[in-house]
């Protein structure tokens, strides 16, 4: 019965086609919207694997909006010491700090800045160069590491380095996180959370916090892959390097300084 | 030419065993020093994060430079054919090996892994100036080990000027080497600069003649040998002429950056507002290091006074070290400039003139390093015959 009656009321109204154009429309843009995230976290769930060297089509990099990042808000470097197990010590001089919050007030203009500061990851990194064993390196895809194993802790590189990032392991260590080693009488430093990379999280846990806290202050991306938010972003509004005078090429960029 | 009869030191006396029993507490105090650093962790020392080189490096790097200079002597005999040096030539080489053998053993006993020395000879980066020096100092102490032969060898003894000739080349290129590491280093204001290897050239020759002088006239006091006043003159006025270039080179370090406005900050506040630093550098480097040791060296009614020249020599030595203080806990007390003309803050202590006490087991490590240098030196002395019977004036004044 009913189907007949569907029969009939099909046959006698004319065929409304904005309507069905309409609901073509919405049911592409509705299915486009449902499957665009997964193709997107496909692309980014395909990460290198493990048996492959990693390689220089990639530049990792971290764009850095100083008029987003906030002065009283620390969240960056607390997932960063929650991430690979900084412990304090209760000695702030010998405690190590992978990334830490700047203050930078202009001596002119009175103008405050509030920044986090951390491994540049640059191109050409002068701890690489100094470092006497090559246990200070860059990989392929731009992350500045040190190898634990030959690093024989002359701290040479801590001398070389022009943005203190480096921190020496001065105590034996407790408790440390099985994805981030570290060890007595070696120097250390920002990973660009290298663990999370490889397995193709696609962010670093300080860049995680900070869109946590909702200042999106911290971009991390491929600098070498045009259509992600990073080269996007640097394209369209440019960026500084800090101590561009040496000429480092930084994987770390600035907004606003 | 007079031929110089060599021999041993008898090394049987109360003294030299005292002299021996000291020198090895003091290198069982540093070894326990080294032990502890390394067992606690480096925060038992006055390092941090901000002062990453500290005292050891100071003493380390003192005993590696005068190491090169210390060969200088030998060097005058061997290749500028000054044949009054030649009689000391041997000891020469002696202490240029002890020197470089006790500064290489502080530098090791420094690291944060010590233990992994194998690795530091086994991978090389070859774009590290650091990872040259250490081809460069274990080279170094063979090519003098050759020279010594050459020279103590009768049979050897003629191709001791072409040995002699490359050990003076080589220890031109080390102490290139060495002041390089700081030279080379771009971020920091105080260092950054191509200077810094031929002054360090020059700190080594003045460096490695005093500690030469102090040796030469305590062993030969000691052994009751004869040691002439022409020697010693010429040995001295020597050092007052090393003393003064590296005046010079200092003078011109400092006036550089004074010019250049990006380092007048550096230069404030090692000259005049940094505390330690410029008292370092003023009392101790430049008054006692320098002037205090010229007027004892050059004033004619001191010019015979042996009491003159060995406390010129040893104030030379503390100046030295007081220069390398400043250069290297200096360089790193003052701040890395990030953001020009900007006020920077930070937990992690950037934009502060970062502060160091040197700690006791940095100290003992030290001065076990510099006890274990002249341990080598009294116990070669025993064994082979490095020091001339005589240099009393009527055998080396012949020889000018």
């Amino acid at each position: 019965m009913s189907i007949d009656e569907s029969k009939s009321s099909t046959s006698q109204a004319p065929i409304d086609s904005a309507r069905r154009n309409f609901l073509g429309t919405i049911t592409a843009a509705v299915t486009g919207l449902g499957i665009a995230p997964g193709v997107f976290l496909y692309e980014v769930a395909r990460a290198r694997p493990a048996d492959q060297p990693v390689s220089n089509s990639v530049r990792w990099g971290m764009l850095i909006d100083t008029n987003q990042c906030r002065e009283d808000c620390d969240a960056c470097v607390t997932a960063c010491n929650n991430e690979h197990g900084l412990q304090g010590s209760g000695r702030p001089e010998i405690d190590a700090q992978w990334i830490r919050k700047l203050t930078v007030k202009d001596k002119q203009t009175g103008h405050v800045t509030s920044l986090p500061m951390m491994c540049m990851h640059c191109e050409h990194p002068p701890c690489v160069d100094v470092c006497p064993t090559g246990a200070s390196f860059r990989r392929a895809d731009g992350i500045v590491l040190v190898d634990k194993h030959i690093c024989i802790g002359c701290r040479y590189c801590m001398m070389a380095c022009p943005y203190k990032a480096r921190s020496f392991v001065h105590e034996t260590l407790h408790n440390q996180k099985t994805h981030t080693p570290r060890g007595k009488g070696t120097v250390e430093s920002c990973t660009l959370c290298v663990h999370k990379v490889d397995v193709g999280d696609g962010i670093t846990a300080c860049a995680e916090a900070c869109e946590r806290e909702g200042h999106k202050a911290m971009i991390f991306g491929d600098m070498n892959d045009p259509s992600s938010e990073i080269a996007i972003r640097l394209k369209q509004y440019g960026a500084s390097q800090i101590r561009a005078d040496l000429r480092l090429n930084t994987g770390v960029r600035y907004q606003g300084i | 030419m007079k031929t110089f009869r060599f021999s041993t030191i008898q090394g049987n006396s109360l003294g030299y065993y005292a002299l021996l029993g000291l020198l090895g507490c003091l290198i069982f105090l540093g070894l326990g020093a080294a032990h502890y650093m390394e067992h606690e962790g480096h925060w038992v020392t006055g390092m941090t994060n901000q002062i990453v080189w500290g005292t050891p490096h100071i003493f380390a790097v003192f005993l590696i430079v005068a190491a090169s200079g210390a060969l200088n002597v030998a060097s005058i005999a061997s290749v500028f054919g000054k044949t009054a040096y030649k009689p000391l030539s041997r000891l020469s080489g002696l202490l240029a090996i002890a020197l470089l053998i006790g500064g290489l053993a502080i530098l090791v006993l420094d690291l944060g892994r010590p233990d992994r020395l194998i690795v530091a000879i086994t991978y090389y980066n070859f774009k590290s100036i650091f990872a040259w020096n250490i081809i460069l100092y274990t080279g170094f102490i063979a090519v003098v080990a050759i020279y010594l032969w050459m020279m103590i060898e009768r049979r050897m003894n003629d191709y001791s000027k072409p040995a002699g000739f490359t050990a003076f080349l080589w220890r031109l290129i080390l102490t290139t080497g060495t002041g390089s590491i700081f030279g080379f280093l771009v971020a920091r204001e105080a260092y950054d600069t191509a200077l810094l290897a031929p002054m360090f050239i020059i700190m080594s020759f003045s460096f490695g003649l005093a500690a030469f002088l102090l040796v030469l006239m305590a062993a030969y006091r000691w052994t009751a040998r004869p040691l002439g006043d022409a020697l010693l003159q010429r040995l001295k006025n020597l050092l007052g002429v090393f003393v003064a270039s590296v005046l010079y080179f200092v003078l011109v370090y400092h006036l550089t950056n004074l010019y250049f406005t990006e380092h007048h900050a550096v230069e404030e506040f090692l000259l005049v507002s940094g505390g330690i630093y410029t008292f370092v550098f003023w009392v101790l480097q430049i008054l006692c290091g320098s002037l205090v040791p010229l007027i004892l060296f050059y004033h004619p009614s001191l010019a015979n006074s042996r009491i003159a020249i060995a406390a010129g020599a040893g104030l030379v030595i503390l100046g030295g070290l007081a220069q390398l203080y400043v250069i290297i806990i200096g360089g790193q007390a003052f701040p890395l400039v990030l953001f020009p003309g900007a006020e920077v803050s930070s937990s992690f202590y950037d934009g502060v003139v970062n502060s160091y006490a040197p700690s006791l087991p940095e100290v003992l490590l030290g001065v076990g390093g510099t006890a274990f240098s002249l341990a080598i030196v009294a116990l070669a002395i025993k064994v082979l015959g490095f020091l001339p019977d005589s240099l009393g004036d009527s055998e080396t004044i012949a020889e000018t």
